[in-house]
């Protein structure tokens, strides 16, 4: 099937796909969104990521045409969407709950947007049986979406979607609703899909580890505002805030006298699990590593890696995660009540401007 | 409640008192049918004989031949047709109204989509004819027809809104997305989703107008409306048994579009 | 078809526009319509006849509603309220037995067709149920002959013999007309209390159980309190039905009027509109207060 024309993904000439400058949306009392302005890069996969009621589900809404700002602008391509209803946006959605009309066939479902806008029947036969190729799933098309599967249905979503090819494709937590297996299969297709088709994909989760995954850039959301925008390996290593270094992944604060007896000063600092260390009790400190001496509390065993928490001499209590390499569940498990050093190289501990 | 139905638990016996109770309830209710079909087949001309003296089935062909019986039943099938039709086109309006946005008075509003039917028939009624009379518009089978509206309306505004409320909102959203504007909407997704709520709430209407007879009574003037003529004959024991096949054949007609009615709308009752 | 486009565009800019759009004609045939007419009778009722004239005097003043008050109309009211109350407690009572078993023993289509079973005469055609019961209390009806089988004859010319509720006959005499009003309302008693009992959690009987009530306790402590929302609403039903009726009445009472009959006549020949229109107010200021209490109760949360 012939790719949809666009620039290959992560970046392009010519306007940002979508773009937002310091929109608000206010309810009354609450304020959904908080002065946001973002810019999502033409053929780029990017997702909103954020705890819920941080505002991205609205924020999308807003991209989408549901809803309107109260305050700011919204550009798509360059051109101002205010006052555009949804159906002349070039912008399409898959709904969280999906939102096949139940009443119509797989087919038909698919042929909606052509068909509203009045493609004639064989081209419009044509694509459909295209955009169901393209999801893999060829030959449903007369079945009704009741007969479907959870899986079935999403990647129906996806094809009446992407028929009408869009110049943007807006996903509200599409994977939400599929046990973990099919989840991390979708999560590849999805991004590769993207890949093939080359189209803007703004997809909204709660789930780090999806947008990490998925994700050329993400923005990470929290009340309402951007924390940080930045590529997954940007957010993951460089957190600009305790909030994001938190929600993405898990991460150990340090602050004051704990910090100052471990790392030699109390300036608040945070830590990746896994780039902390268990050595023996004894051992001196490896160079230019921080650490002490501490006391294993708790032991989870997770077969790949198995999570410690340590109390530490210094005041402090810090997870470690160790890869189960060359550790079997029984050692593991006996470590509880251990003395033991933990220990990291210092240019793991990365500074922060605020406590958690 | 669905967990009890899907749990596999031993439902307990009822004690033999309550489905005595329950049976006598029933027959209470339902054995007064039985007893007037009895007599659409007794000789006896005044009909309330029981035993019956002997057996026809003259009165059915009696009841056929007779002009006014007709007439009524036009009357009422006309009446029924009107209301309910404009019933569906306001009720679905109201409905849409009050489920699609917040706004001032829209508690006023559902309290009076209430009224018509939580008012006594006969307020409902002698109101009515009072502003008739006071703008002075004589009694037609317009009048009759306005007073039926008004009830009406709200059986469809009360099933057109709960099947709404059962209705995603992202069918709208997600029609919208794919480029279909207001009205390609509503005929496309909105009216499929809300099809078997119309016609319930249309039967049920038609049903409610077809037997009404306390505001018809004051909101028509010669006009006999079937439940009209019905009450008309109460107090005159002349050819009762044709009263009496005219009765069963109110209640059939009445009982089957409920009967399809409550089929329709058995998902949205929550079973 | 692109006209229609940009006018749903419009709307779509403007909502609020759209929704005074499609509130219009429902608000215009109610509010103006009904609201109207029950203003306009509200009016009336200040207005009053003149006995002389027989003309109807659009001045504002009590002067009907001291009519109201005279000892033949205040006995009226009186009669119907009474005949109100007795209904409701009747249908309670019935309605109760069935209700319960409905809600907790019988199986999900058992229940479904005692629904069914109860829906149906309710929508079978009111004036026709009425019908009915003059047939089965005739003299010469189904009941007498009942009553003479099983040699009840006596009691049957006992109770006609009582004065205030007898007569020359069942089906023309208040306890015909009772028990007409029990049989037409029920199933409007019946529904309310089933889907309260319905709601309530079979855990929290279990509950009662597992604290060492037994199971009249936990009927009275338990069940009761908790089906009085629907038995509220049901008896709004039943007592609003009952005081504006005139058909019941009329086709199996006697001569002693009840405010329906009352208004009816009153606004007919009579002329006395105003009269009739005070009449009115009765049952409406009884079930205001009724439905006042009714939500003290939560029965509203029932319906």
């Amino acid at each position: 099937m012939t790719p949809i024309p666009g620039p290959a993904s992560g970046g392009g000439n010519g306007p940002p796909a979508v773009r937002l400058v310091g929109v608000s949306r206010t309810f009354g009392e609450v304020r959904a969104l908080d002065g946001v302005s973002l810019e999502i890069r033409d053929g780029e996969f990017f997702s909103l990521l954020g705890p819920s009621g941080s505002g991205k589900t609205t924020c999308l809404r807003l991209v989408a045409g549901f809803d309107r700002p109260t305050a700011g602008t919204i550009e798509l391509h360059g051109v101002s969407a205010a006052g555009l209803p949804p159906y002349d946006r070039d912008v399409n959605t898959v709904f969280q709950d999906y939102a096949l009309f139940p009443h119509m066939s797989v087919a038909e479902n698919v042929a909606y947007g052509l068909r509203v806008r009045k493609v004639p029947r064989d081209e419009r036969a044509r694509r459909v049986r295209e955009a169901l190729d393209l999801v893999r799933l060829p030959g449903v098309g007369d079945r009704r979406p009741a007969a479907l599967s959870g899986g079935q249905r999403q990647r129906v979503a996806l094809a009446r979607a992407l028929v009408n090819h869009p110049r943007v494709l807006l996903l509200d937590e599409p994977l939400g609703a599929l046990d973990l297996k099919l989840r991390q299969e979708m999560q590849v297709e999805l991004k590769a899909l993207q890949r093939r088709v080359g189209i803007t994909f703004v997809h909204v989760t709660h789930d780090q580890e999806e947008a990490l995954a998925m994700s050329d850039r993400l923005a990470v959301f929290r009340d309402g505002r951007v924390e940080q925008v930045g590529s997954p390996a940007e957010v993951y290593e460089e957190p600009a805030s305790a909030f994001v270094a938190d929600f993405v992944g898990t991460s150990n604060f340090l602050a004051g006298e704990a910090a100052a007896a471990l790392t030699g000063s109390p300036a608040p600092i945070t830590v990746r699990p896994e780039k902390l260390r268990l050595l023996e009790a004894g051992a001196s400190l490896p160079g230019d590593s921080c650490g002490g001496p501490g006391t294993v509390s708790d032991v989870v065993y997770l077969g790949v890696l198995t999570r410690y928490r340590v109390e530490m001499d210094a005041g402090a209590a810090l997870a470690v995660v160790e890869q189960n390499r060359d550790t079997t569940s029984a050692e593991a498990l006996s470590a509880r009540g251990r003395r033991v050093l933990v220990a990291w190289p210092r240019v793991h501990g990365r500074p922060l401007r605020e406590g958690p | 409640m669905p967990s009890e139905a899907t749990r596999p638990r031993d439902r307990p016996r009822a004690p033999l008192a309550l489905e005595l109770a329950v049976g006598a309830v029933l027959v209470f209710l339902h054995a007064p049918f039985a007893v007037i079909l009895l007599y659409c087949f007794t000789t006896e001309d005044a009909s309330f004989r029981f035993p019956p003296p002997g057996l026809t089935l003259d009165w059915f062909a009696v009841a056929w031949g007779r002009e006014d019986v007709w007439a009524a039943l036009g009357l009422s099938l006309r009446v029924a047709a009107a209301a309910t039709v404009l019933a569906l086109v306001l009720g679905t309006l109201a409905a849409a109204a009050v489920h699609r946005s917040r706004f001032f008075g829209r508690e006023a509003l559902s309290l009076l989509l209430v009224l018509p039917i939580a008012l006594p028939g006969i307020v409902s009624g002698i109101a009515l004819r009072s502003a008739l009379g006071l703008l002075e518009v004589p009694f037609s089978p317009l009048t009759i027809v306005i007073g039926h509206t008004t009830f009406c309306v709200v059986v469809v505004y009360n099933n057109v809104l709960a099947r709404l409320r059962r209705t995603a909102r992202s069918q709208v959203e997600a029609s919208m997305d794919l480029g279909a504007a207001g009205p390609e909407t509503f005929r496309f997704v909105v009216l499929p989703h809300l099809a078997t709520a119309l016609l319930a709430g249309g039967m049920l209407a038609f049903a409610l107008s077809f037997d009404e007879i306390i505001v018809t009574t004051f909101t028509s003037g010669q006009q006999e409306t079937l439940p009209i003529w019905i009450f008309n004959q109460l107090t005159r024991p002349r050819q009762r048994p044709v009263t009496n096949v005219v009765a069963v054949f109110v209640v059939l007609a009445t009982s089957l579009p409920v009967l399809l009615a409550h089929r329709l709308t058995r998902e949205d009752a929550g079973r | 078809m692109s006209s229609l486009r940009s006018l749903s565009t419009f709307l779509h800019r403007r909502p609020r526009l759209a929704l005074g759009l499609l509130l219009l004609p429902p608000v215009l045939w109610l509010g103006v319509v009904y609201l109207g007419s029950l203003g306009a009778l509200l009016l009336q009722s200040f207005f009053h006849l003149d006995g002389f004239t027989g003309q109807v005097v659009r001045r504002l003043g009590l002067a009907t509603y001291r009519d109201l008050l005279a000892p033949a109309h205040l006995d009226i009211a009186r009669r119907t309220v009474a005949m109100a109350a007795l209904v409701t407690l009747t249908a309670i009572l019935l309605a109760f037995p069935l209700a319960y078993y409905a809600a907790r023993y019988a199986s999900p289509r058992a229940r479904a067709l005692l629904t069914l079973a109860v829906v149906m005469p309710l929508w079978s055609s009111y004036l026709v149920r009425v019908y009915f019961w003059k047939l089965i209390l005739a003299r010469e009806g189904i009941l007498a002959w009942a009553f003479a089988r099983l040699g009840l004859s006596g009691v049957l010319e006992g109770l006609l013999a009582l004065p205030g509720i007898g007569g020359p006959s069942l089906s023309v005499s208040p306890i015909g007309t009772y028990l007409a009003f029990v049989y037409v309302w029920l199933p409007y008693m019946i529904l309310p209390i089933q889907a309260a009992l319905e709601r309530i959690p079979p855990s929290l009987l279990e509950a009662s159980a597992d604290l060492g009530a037994r199971p009249g306790a936990t009927f009275r402590r338990v069940v009761l309190p908790l089906a009085l929302p629907g038995v509220a609403a049901g008896s709004i039903f039943t007592f609003s039905l009952t005081l504006g009726d005139f058909v019941v009445p009329g086709a199996l009472g006697d001569s002693s009027l009840y405010i329906g009959q009352a208004v009816l006549a009153y606004q007919g020949t009579a002329g006395n509109v105003p009269l009739a229109a005070a009449f009115t107010v009765i049952p409406m200021a009884v079930m205001a207060l009724y439905l006042w209490g009714a939500k003290r109760l939560g029965a509203f949360d029932a319906l």
